[in-house]
């Protein structure tokens, strides 16, 4: 039907004289597709940087473990790290990671979910405008400027607090100080999540008799809860990639201890540390930080991927 | 319509239960207010403590006292006496290089006043305070100091001052600036915005643009999401891998006839931090795309524009005030990073200006983190000094991006 109207058009236009055939075919435009081109180069150029940094840590990572010395049992089953002298038991970095980030959720989870739903359930609008800047600037600063508070600030006040046996570099200082750095971003993205909550809910509640707290804890809350999840696993890998805070107040050295109050180095500061000095190439230590580097690199990547699904499928359901 | 009255309490049990529960609510809401509470006390509490730093009482001692080099007090010398004396007590090779820095005799009054403080009388400082020390114990300060250096001169110091600004760095905290430190941020940061704007810009287009919902197009989207989110640590192992060392020939500038440096070099850092701004200017920018509305291509098309034209000549204008906004906060974001900067290769110690891309560099959170870690307490005064500058500067930066928010976007 449509092709034989056109046909009959073409051969009108055609029997007429005084009409040019019309060319209705899009046009092939060479400058219009090399700039097109060009921009999808732009858009690679992020696969390429990731592929980039997956070949890079994994191809020095390969020869840390292709290294007759490092051997499974050596990485996993001993607890000193020192690659310089042969020692490759990687759980003092761990466990100093784990130590600091989990310091750093117990301080950012409740703080931020709170501030989240003070800020989305109670605060009016003119409150939460002039309230969210200050969480904005506490976003915006830089992270070895805690660093700095860390050390000179809450350090002392920790050893104020629980006596002589907190050390000068101690992972709970360094933990709580990250706490308060992640805050801003899970209280923004639980807050997100909150809002996102469809009002029909909430007047739902209402007229049933809730509270504000009730609606707030057992109707909004648990409607919120996987952006809130994402929230946590954003926090989580924040907290593991963090490196000024760690490098500046939790001491360097491996230390393989769960006294939160001792010196004890994370995964981050030892690459921060070791890569600062005077580092030869093709050396075993040299080498070792791209393992470390490659072992952050998935574990934040995998989180950060868990965190985006979660959102995606969040996203689904109300909108 | 048949009411349960079970589930309906009524009469004075309800009532009770209902003042607990209201109780319940407003406890609840008091313990959210007083997270926001101590969210911004801790703000307060970081702005004090570097505040509280930067300024105090301090004292020192000269370790060659003045008179041995001059019969006149030291104040009231001026330019030509201290040139003069300078001459004549420096060993020649120290006075020759002071000199090809810059001609001796060209230098300011108080440029040569701290040249001989700093070496010929040598400034030894015993101990220093904080700012609330000095406030609250200021008299039982002078009595210790009296006490343990009785030698010793003791004055109210602000760390943060235009000489702190416009000095090199030194090995020495009272005559330490931050000069160097802030024009390796500036090349640093400017290199890396250089490099991230055009491509960042590019990319974002090609996404809300051209893009199709195809697979290779998902995977770049979630690509860059995820990159956005890399700690900053990788990218800098990734700086140190490639464009310290494989791109060696090209950062250090042999390629262009510099002989004098390793890969370490500004270019290194700005590229590397170009790298890690990329995923947020593309993030930011494709959000600034989006809110050109719809109409505005549909209306292009009509009248015979091309994909290109529309985009150029309809799309950016509409957009670039939203796209130099992201610009402008990734920046900030490259002015505090440290992580990437310390893998890359920052040197701590640079007493002379970056002259160009291929130089070695220092920047200022390179040295709040390397004063920070000093053990002595005058250059904790002098980390909450460049803490100061630094934190000022991302304000700076910040109030303009909303200024220009507020100005140039336009709403539809």
């Amino acid at each position: 039907m449509e092709s034989s109207t056109k046909l009959k058009l073409e051969n009108t236009i055609m029997e007429n004289q005084n009409f040019r055939p019309l060319d209705l075919k899009k046009k092939v435009r060479l400058g219009e597709s090399l700039i097109q081109n060009l921009l999808f180069i732009a858009g690679f150029l992020s696969i390429f940087i990731t592929v980039a940094i997956v070949y890079e840590l994994g191809k020095e990572a390969w020869l840390f473990f292709g290294d007759p010395e490092v051997t499974f049992t050596n990485f996993f089953g001993t607890t000193e790290w020192s690659p310089g002298i042969g020692r490759f038991g990687i759980w003092p970095l761990v466990t100093s990671t784990l130590i600091t980030s989990f310091i750093a959720i117990c301080v950012s989870l409740p703080l931020g979910l709170a501030v989240a739903l003070f800020l989305s359930e109670y605060a009016s609008l003119k409150a939460r405008s002039a309230l969210k800047p200050i969480l904005e600037i506490l976003a915006g600063i830089p992270t070895v400027v805690y660093g700095y508070f860390a050390l000179l600030f809450m350090t002392p006040l920790l050893q104020k607090i629980f006596g002589e046996g907190v050390e000068v570099y101690n992972m709970a200082s360094a933990g709580i100080v990250m706490g308060i750095m992640i805050l801003p971003l899970i209280s923004s993205m639980s807050e997100d999540a909150l809002s996102a909550v469809p009002r029909v809910l909430r007047e739902g509640a209402y007229a049933m008799g809730a509270t504000k707290f009730e609606t707030s804890i057992q109707v909004v809350l648990p409607a919120a809860l996987s952006g809130i999840g994402a929230a946590l696993i954003i926090g989580i890998s924040r907290a593991v990639g963090e490196t000024m805070i760690v490098a500046v107040a939790a001491g360097s050295g491996p230390n393989f201890t769960f006294n939160p109050f001792q010196a004890a180095e994370t995964m981050t500061g030892h690459i921060a540390r070791i890569s600062g000095g005077d580092l030869s190439y093709n050396s075993i230590d040299y080498n070792s930080l791209f393992a470390i580097a490659l072992m952050l690199f998935l574990v934040t990547l995998i989180l950060n991927l868990i965190s985006q699904a979660v959102i995606n499928r969040f996203r689904q359901r109300y909108e | 319509m048949n009411p349960n009255h079970d589930h309906f309490p009524e009469g004075d049990s309800f009532r009770q239960s209902l003042s607990g529960r209201y109780r319940t609510a407003s406890i609840w809401r008091t313990l959210f207010l007083s997270a926001l509470v101590i969210a911004i006390i801790s703000l307060a509490a970081l702005l004090y403590n570097v505040i509280d730093g930067a300024f105090g009482y301090v004292a020192y001692e000269y370790k060659n006292d003045p008179a041995e080099f001059t019969p006149k007090p030291l104040d009231d010398l001026n330019q030509p006496e201290l040139l003069a004396i300078l001459k004549a007590n420096l060993s020649s090779g120290a006075y020759n290089k002071l000199n090809n820095e810059k001609p001796m005799e060209k230098r300011s009054k108080a440029d040569l006043y701290t040249l001989t403080l700093e070496r010929l009388i040598q400034i030894d400082t015993k101990q220093n305070w904080s700012l609330t020390e000095s406030l609250l114990r200021g008299a039982e300060i002078r009595a210790e100091v009296a006490e343990k250096y009785p030698k010793a001169k003791l004055e109210f110091r602000s760390w943060i001052t235009p000489v702190f600004l416009t000095t090199p760095m030194s090995s020495k905290a009272e005559f330490a600036g931050v000069r160097t430190a802030i024009l390796g941020s500036l090349w640093m940061v400017g290199i890396a915005i250089l490099f991230a704007l055009p491509i960042g810009t590019g990319a974002a287009i090609y996404l809300q643009e051209y893009a199709d919902k195809n697979f290779i197009n998902r995977v770049i989207q979630t690509n860059i999401n995820n990159l956005a989110g890399v700690p900053s640590i990788v990218y800098g192992m990734l700086g140190l891998a490639i464009f310290v060392r494989v791109l060696e020939p090209l950062t250090s500038g042999s390629l262009f006839g510099v002989t004098d440096s390793n890969g370490r070099t500004i270019f290194s850092a700005g590229l590397t931090m170009g790298v890690l701004v990329l995923p947020l200017i593309i993030i930011n920018a494709q959000e600034a795309i989006k809110a050109v509305p719809d109409s505005l291509r549909q209306a292009a098309y009509g009248v015979g524009a091309t994909k290109w034209q529309t985009v150029w000549y309809h799309v950016l204008p509409n957009a670039i005030a939203g796209i130099l906004t992201g610009s402008i906060l990734a920046l900030s974001r490259a002015l505090g990073e440290t992580a990437p900067l310390i893998v890359v290769g920052a040197s701590t110690f640079i007493s002379l200006d970056p002259d160009g891309p291929f130089s070695k560099f220092t920047a200022l959170p390179i040295q709040i983190y390397q004063w920070t870690t000093r053990a002595q307490s005058e250059f904790h005064a002098i980390a909450a000094s460049a803490i100061i500058v630094l934190l000022v500067l991302l304000l700076t930066l910040n109030a303009a991006a909303i200024l220009l928010r507020n100005r140039y976007q336009r709403k539809y």
